[in-house]
């Protein structure tokens, strides 16, 4: 490797480093850093602020995923003052990063290109980066939008309140006529400060909170975190337990994509698919309920392993109820591929390019359907996936059928990968008790979410507890890829793109 | 007699069942049980029994829309003829009057639409309007070629004489031409797949259901009512088309009818249930394939 990326500490996933043995350094240099890193083929999982003992000094992260290396590269700097010079115009993968950090620690960032909060609330330092009055309340989605003036041209405002019974957020269009010209997204309204109830854990309600960030990745951000303590406290998790995670893991996939593609099919008016994928998606969410009593895995991942353990009846139950759903959800999936009306909507209709991707740094499915080879469960295997090897999934078409299509064959692989756990599935035990927190360190997890990407980090203090956790849901990478495929589509297309994402606001706001 | 009298009947109460047929079939399709058969009715004795809430920015006109479009399309609905029973009244031209019962009740469901001042509800009236403009002319074209072969410029002939294709071999293709055209204008006048989708939340892709979404209560109850209403009417007309062949016995014509009446609804359930929507843009040319449907059967017919 050459001198750049030596100037980060390497690490692989579920690893932790301590404090000291992280490399320092200068702003200029930790920014130039990361943007040739960028520059190289290397995606920001994480940059976040740390307040220190110094109210005129916080320290940022970085975590740069080298996914060719299979490794991760962390690094720090320090800023000093109330600002500091963006990086986003040089390296766009970082714009939100640096809107977060400024809304958290009150650092503006000077020459970012829309310097905006991100989940409108106030900031942790007392410090506001839009000097805005601290007794004041702060709304979400209110401030100034983009606008595009001129004659035809029409503004279009959904949400937060929709007509269905989804998680609030506001959309802002600009169409002329029916063509959007420009979306903006702003949300915040699900903001709870999740990241700020961690630090000076773990506690009792640690695990809970990480389990109700995304409620439908409860396995995917469980898994992540059980990784952390796991780093933190040298547990090494039983081989069993990592089988049933990866298990849990594939079926929370297998719900949410089975759901998506019924959604999706909702979407264009297209009924049988529809009605059969609800269903579906309920039976795949029963797997998980059988599993550990709850339908979206919650209590299941602990840790130091898994809350529950399967006898042979059970996995003999599981994989009866397998078989039945491997034919069921391809009978009801396959109805889509043939019909012409269903292709008709999903081909050329929100198409993200592979450049705009990779610029963007998308993740997860979105990412993998416009041709980019990104996946954890690949890149950065951890726990099962070091011994069951996951394909990549991907396709090159970038749009709503592209993105249809890599779930349809992450749900072939997803169901052959349980069966094959499930019939191989190691003896022993399925849980060690993790012991006490090593201090002064920092610790990354990435786990392959539904959605993509999964980032966690924590560092400690000197006393073994969380000073600073640190969240990224992949939502949080792929809402803007969304306002980027709108440009010059129908409007009456945004649901439809909309679904083919399906991110989460929760995960998003925290 | 008892015909006008069966025919008000059937006018004022069958249609919501044939929303309860459609909806039992795309339950089928989809493997699930359905809401009940007369849950339309339930849906509008409710909203009817309900409070309402009126924006502050809308005025008469949005509170006028669901009652005047709910009065025309019942005006519509006398001048056609039903089952055994010729229309309600009739004269020479009533066609014309029949078309534009259509043309304003949609002049004021778009207008109450605009009143609320919602870009949602904006974007709704303008697609509205849009194809309007080309369901009207397939319309016309069709009772022409009606009117032509009937020689009678009523309703009531047109739909209600044995003129037909048996006598006259040359109008089998006319006849089947504007029928096919018709049933396109029927399923988008419907706001029906896959033209619209009438079970969609999503707003940004309806037609006609965002037009009403800031109606409540029992203006929301006459609107449902209305559209159950505009569907029988429309409908009416082409199993008035596709079964000219009315018997002696009053019972038996109105049965046929019936039956014609649920087999329709049960086609469009059908067609909801194995086709999706089209694509908006892509809506007009559905409806250019009807005009043009519609007028060549015109220019075959007159040669």
């Amino acid at each position: 490797m050459n001198q750049q990326s030596a100037k980060l500490a390497a690490i692989a996933n579920g690893e932790a480093i301590s404090l000291n043995e992280i490399p320092f350094l200068e702003l200029l240099d930790f920014q130039q850093t990361i943007s040739s890193g960028v520059n190289r083929g290397q995606r920001v999982s994480a940059l976040f602020g740390a307040a220190t003992a110094e109210p005129e000094l916080t320290f940022l992260y970085v975590v740069l995923a080298d996914d060719e290396e299979n490794h991760l590269h962390v690094g720090r700097t320090e800023v000093k003052g109330a600002s500091f010079p963006s990086l986003t115009p040089h390296c766009p993968q970082v714009h939100l990063f640096e809107r977060e950090i400024a809304e958290q620690f009150g650092l503006k960032a000077i020459g970012h290109p829309w310097f905006k909060p991100v989940r409108y609330c106030h900031s942790w330092t007392g410090r506001d980066a839009w000097e805005r009055p601290a007794e004041a309340a702060i709304q979400p989605a209110v401030g100034d939008f983009y606008r595009v003036a001129g004659e035809q041209v029409h503004e279009v405002a959904v949400g937060p309140v929709h007509a269905g019974v989804i998680e609030p957020g506001h959309f802002r269009f600009q169409c002329h006529g029916e063509e959007v010209m420009h979306l903006e997204i702003a949300l915040g309204f699900q903001h709870r400060g999740v990241e700020k109830a961690l630090s000076g854990g773990p506690d009792a309600r640690s695990l809970h909170l990480i389990e109700t960030l995304a409620g439908d990745t409860t396995i995917g951000h469980t898994i992540a975190y059980a990784q952390i303590i796991e780093a933190l406290s040298h547990t090494q998790k039983p081989v069993r337990a990592q089988a049933l995670r990866g298990i849990a893991l594939e079926l929370e996939r297998l719900a949410n994509h089975v759901g998506d593609l019924g959604a999706l099919a909702g979407d264009v008016g297209f009924l049988p698919t529809a009605s059969f994928c609800g269903r579906i998606r309920g039976e795949f969410l029963n797997l998980t309920a059988y599993l550990c009593g709850n339908r979206f895995g919650r209590g299941l991942v602990q840790p130091g392993g898994v809350g529950f353990d399967l006898d042979q009846r059970g996995i003999e139950e599981m994989l009866r109820r397998i078989e039945i759903l491997r034919k069921e959800s391809s009978d009801a999936i396959n109805l889509l591929w043939e019909n012409q009306s269903v292709m008709a909507r999903f081909e050329d209709t929100g198409r993200l390019a592979e450049t705009l991707a990779v610029e963007l740094g998308i993740v997860g499915p979105a990412g993998r359907a416009s041709g980019l080879m990104r996946d954890v469960r690949y890149d950065h295997p951890s726990g099962i996936f070091r011994f069951a090897q996951m394909p990549i999934s991907t396709y090159d078409s970038g749009d709503v059928f592209g993105r249809a299509y890599v779930r349809w064959m992450e749900i072939q692989q997803s169901i052959a990968f349980i069966v094959e756990q499930l019939k191989n599935l190691p003896a022993g035990k399925v849980r060690l008790l993790p012991g006490a927190l090593q201090s002064e360190t920092l610790a990354v997890a990435l786990s392959e979410g539904w959605r993509g990407e999964i980032c966690q980090v924590a560092l400690t203090d000197a006393g073994g507890r969380f000073a600073r956790y640190k969240i990224v849901d992949p939502s949080f990478h792929n809402w803007f890829a969304l306002a980027q495929v709108l440009r010059n589509q129908e409007i009456s297309d945004f649901p439809l793109c909309n679904k083919s994402f399906n991110l989460s606001y929760c995960g998003h706001d925290l | 007699m008892i015909d006008l009298m069966v025919h008000l009947l059937f006018l004022l109460l069958l249609p919501p069942l044939l929303m309860g047929i459609i909806n039992k079939t795309k339950a089928g399709f989809a493997g699930r049980r359905g809401a009940p058969l007369l849950q339309r009715y339930y849906d509008i004795l409710k909203l009817l029994r309900k409070g309402m809430v009126l924006s502050a920015t809308t005025t008469w006109v949005f509170q006028a829309g669901p009652l005047i479009t709910l009065i025309a399309v019942l005006l519509a609905g006398l001048l056609v003829p039903l089952g055994s029973s010729p229309a309600l009244f009739s004269f020479t031209g009533d066609f014309l009057l029949f078309a534009y019962l259509f043309g304003l009740a949609r002049f004021f469901t778009t207008s109450a639409a605009l009143d609320t001042g919602s870009a949602f509800e904006g974007m709704g009236a303008s697609r509205e309007v849009t194809f309007a403009v080309l369901t009207e002319p397939a319309m016309f074209f069709a009772f022409l070629v009606l009117a032509r072969l009937s020689a009678s410029l009523s309703l009531a002939g047109m739909l209600h004489s044995r003129f037909v294709a048996l006598d006259y071999p040359g109008s089998v293709a006319p006849m089947v031409m504007i029928l096919l055209g018709l049933f396109i204008v029927f399923l988008a006048e419907n706001s029906r797949i896959p033209v619209d989708d009438p079970t969609t939340h999503l707003e940004l892709t309806m037609i006609h259901e965002v037009m009403v979404l800031d109606h409540s209560g029992p203006l929301l109850g006459v609107i449902e009512y209305a559209s159950a209403l505009k569907f029988f009417v429309l409908g009416s007309v082409l199993i008035n088309i596709v079964m000219p062949l009315y018997t002696d016995r009053p019972w038996l014509n109105w049965l046929m009818f019936t039956s014609g009446m649920i087999g329709l609804a049960f086609l469009v359930g059908t067609i909801e249930s194995i086709t999706g929507r089209l694509r908006l843009p892509r809506v007009p040319a559905l409806l250019i394939v009807a005009v043009l449907l519609c007028s060549s059967a015109f220019v075959i017919l007159l040669r």
